[in-house]
């Protein structure tokens, strides 16, 4: 093993880990709030808002999320879309992982024992009264933990922008790789990175599992 | 092997979890088709010494030889696995909860052994499977699957499985317990049949009237010892020890009321 | 610049041909990673610990890296060591081999989770502990976990598009491809998603029909 070259290139690694991070953060915000909106529309009143809800999880779902990046990026300017390679990621996995998303989130929100409903509604509270005090805060805490599997898959999703040459994780490792014909090495350096990445996630996200249980 | 040698013969078994001691010194030894009874209170370790004869619980002191071979033999793990599984085919076991192989059908269940370890032809394996389901009245299903028969007609399957490996010794591990009391008799019915051909068994068994029935010979068991044995006319008609008239009375009430 | 789909039939054999690339490499990988799924779950419970131990390290940073970064290692690690797969095998080893571990975990818990009897009345009639897990206990647990596998295998459909990195002409290479002489980005990645989602229809479709003909022989 060279370590030698390793610690020559590691600063490099650390610099697009901090990009990765970075994305994985927007990717999450974006995602939680297609999520939301998604799970919305799937438990909808309206038929129309079901369809759109059913037709988003079930199209971003069923393709793969590099063709749907490939298509914002290289296809977007088509039809006026104009986006730098950073934000096409951050957007691209944003609504992909939204889809998964709105599947753990409406699990959650349906996983709420029934009776919940019929008390609330019982004591008068509206539709959305009930939703919101009732059956939200309740479905809050058992979402946290298969959101978290959801976050998991994303972080390691972000590597994908490497194929349209944002300067994150794999990309880095990728160029390396074929600069210094070191794959080896520089795999350990990556995913070294993306190991300790995914270790912080996962205790933040079992922190806030642990805070849900207690409140 | 001379005409003393006993059939099957349990010399000094002892068994103990850390300090807990579950088998204290118990020897038995039974003749070729016999029929012997076990009971006792549940935790009386009768299911444990059971289990202990073709060593599915080891002992931790004490020898079990059947017809001349020891079981329980001391050897370095691969040759005692060889032996064991030769030893196993000999000693057929049918448990209180079945244990089907729910992947398989009842035609599956019978015919995977004998197959794999007897190297059966898959018609020989067949018309085995048939006979011994004949045998317990369930030839009619034998292409059903476990999860499609009533717990009676599965424990009757389980019995045709182990019948199947053509045992020397056939060992019944509270074998009605787990069943609804409509479905207890079918199963009981099996094993009378059994018995009037002569199989050697040893039935650990909660029903009295039965084990009255069938067994020859009776042992009571209680906290890891022998109690008492005889003859069931003696064991349930007149037993010698206050315990046991205490767990039959209780017991006989039990199944009165 | 606009949408123009009339370019799209000139290249659609090259499309479908990279179709059924896709169809082949996710097959393939799917077997691998099932078998292989069979294999490490096997090992991870039973082998000795000096097996065990690098086993549990292997499947740790497989499952905590991403797998375009795993196609990298293996593409590249192996033309290092000398051995120069054909990308269509390094791509089919690195999915297989990802999804192995993910499948090896559905179903180390199912092994766990089949009855302790099943053990031990496979061990009363003779068979050895070899032969009680092959014959008994593994074959539950697989049936067990057929519909959690199933979706890990759409998942691997999907990530199949992940090799056209490495060069495997699939579909997503094809639609490149095709751009590559169009310059119609759009057309040909949507005709692409659009042959993916069919493809993940059928393999919807094939796995519900499993799942229900496994539900009705319980």
């Amino acid at each position: 093993m060279d370590t030698d070259l390793m610690l020559k290139v590691y600063p490099f690694f650390l610099k697009a880990a901090w990009v990765t991070i970075e994305l994985s953060l927007l990717t999450t915000i974006l995602g939680l709030a297609c999520g939301a909106l998604g799970a919305a529309a799937r438990l909808s009143r309206l038929a129309f808002f079901r369809f759109l809800g059913t037709a988003y999880v079930s199209l971003f779902r069923g393709t793969p999320a590099l063709i749907q990046l490939f298509l914002l990026y290289f296809g977007g300017p088509q039809i006026g879309i104009q986006l730098d390679a950073f934000q096409a990621g951050v957007i691209g996995l944003g609504i992909n992982i939204g889809a998964y998303m709105t599947e753990t989130i409406r699990g959650a929100i349906i996983a709420v024992d029934k009776g919940q409903t019929e008390a609330a509604r019982t004591l008068g509270m509206s539709r959305f009264q009930t939703m919101a005090r009732v059956i939200l805060p309740q479905a809050a805490r058992l979402m946290i933990r298969p959101l978290g599997v959801n976050i998991n898959a994303l972080i390691k999703g972000t590597a994908l922008v490497a194929a349209i040459s944002v300067v994150e994780l794999t990309y880095t490792a990728q160029r390396y790789i074929g600069s210094t014909y070191k794959p080896f090495e520089m795999f350990m350096l990556s995913g070294a990175l993306y190991m300790v990445i995914i270790y912080v996630a996962g205790r933040a996200i079992a922190w806030a599992d642990r805070k849900a249980r207690i409140a | 092997m001379n005409d003393k040698t006993p059939f099957l013969d349990i010399r000094h078994a002892r068994k103990s979890y850390g300090s807990l001691e579950v088998i204290k010194d118990i020897s038995l030894t039974v003749d070729r088709g016999e029929i012997v009874a076990i009971i006792g209170p549940s935790g009386s370790g009768k299911s444990t010494f059971l289990r202990a004869i073709n060593d599915l619980d080891p002992l931790t002191g004490g020898e079990v030889w059947l017809e001349g071979t020891q079981v329980n033999k001391k050897l370095p793990h691969r040759q005692y696995e060889k032996h064991i599984n030769q030893v196993r085919q000999d000693i057929g076991m049918v448990f209180q909860h079945f244990n089907l192989f729910p992947h398989l059908s009842v035609r599956g269940n019978i015919t995977l052994a004998p197959k794999m370890l007897k190297g059966l032809s898959d018609a020989d394996a067949n018309k085995l499977a048939e006979e011994q389901l004949d045998r317990v009245g369930m030839l009619d299903r034998i292409d059903f699957m476990p999860s499609q028969l009533s717990g009676g007609q599965k424990q009757r399957v389980a019995i045709a499985r182990a019948l199947a490996m053509k045992p020397k010794v056939m060992l019944f591990d509270e074998a009605t317990s787990a069943l609804d009391p409509e479905l207890v008799e079918e199963v009981n019915q099996v094993m009378k049949k059994l018995a009037s051909e002569h199989m050697t068994m040893i039935i650990v068994t909660h029903e009295m009237g039965f084990a009255e029935s069938v067994c020859d010979r009776v042992l009571f068991m209680d906290q890891g010892v022998v109690v008492e044995e005889g003859p069931p006319s003696v064991i349930f008609r007149n037993p010698e020890s206050e315990r046991t008239r205490n767990f039959l009375r209780k017991h006989l009430e039990g199944v009165r009321s | 610049m606009g949408l123009d789909f009339s370019v799209v039939p000139k290249f659609m054999d090259v499309i479908l041909l990279g179709g059924l690339w896709t169809v082949a490499i996710t097959v393939c990988a799917a077997l691998l990673s099932f078998f292989g799924g069979i294999f490490f779950a096997v090992v991870a419970l039973y082998a000795p610990a000096v097996i065990r131990l690098p086993m549990r390290a292997f499947e740790w940073v497989f499952m905590g890296t991403p797998l375009l970064l795993q196609l990298f290692l293996i593409y590249f690690g192996l033309v290092q060591v000398g051995i120069d797969l054909p990308a269509f095998v390094a791509g089919v080893i690195g999915l297989g081999l990802h999804f192995a571990v993910y499948n090896s975990e559905l179903i180390q818990t199912a092994i766990v989770a089949v009855d302790k009897g099943q053990m031990e009345a496979a061990r009363t009639l003779g068979l050895s502990r070899g032969q009680a897990l092959r014959k008994v206990v593994v074959p539950q647990a697989v049936r067990d976990v057929i519909p959690p596998i199933g979706n890990n295998m759409i998942a691997l459909l999907k990530d199949s598009a992940l090799v056209s990195v490495i060069g495997v002409s699939e579909l997503t290479l094809s639609a490149q491809l095709a751009i590559g002489r169009t310059y119609r980005p759009f057309e040909f990645y949507l005709v692409a998603a659009v042959v993916y989602y069919i493809i993940n229809l059928g393999m919807e479709y094939v796995l519900r029909k499993i799942e229900r003909r496994i539900a009705l022989a319980r």
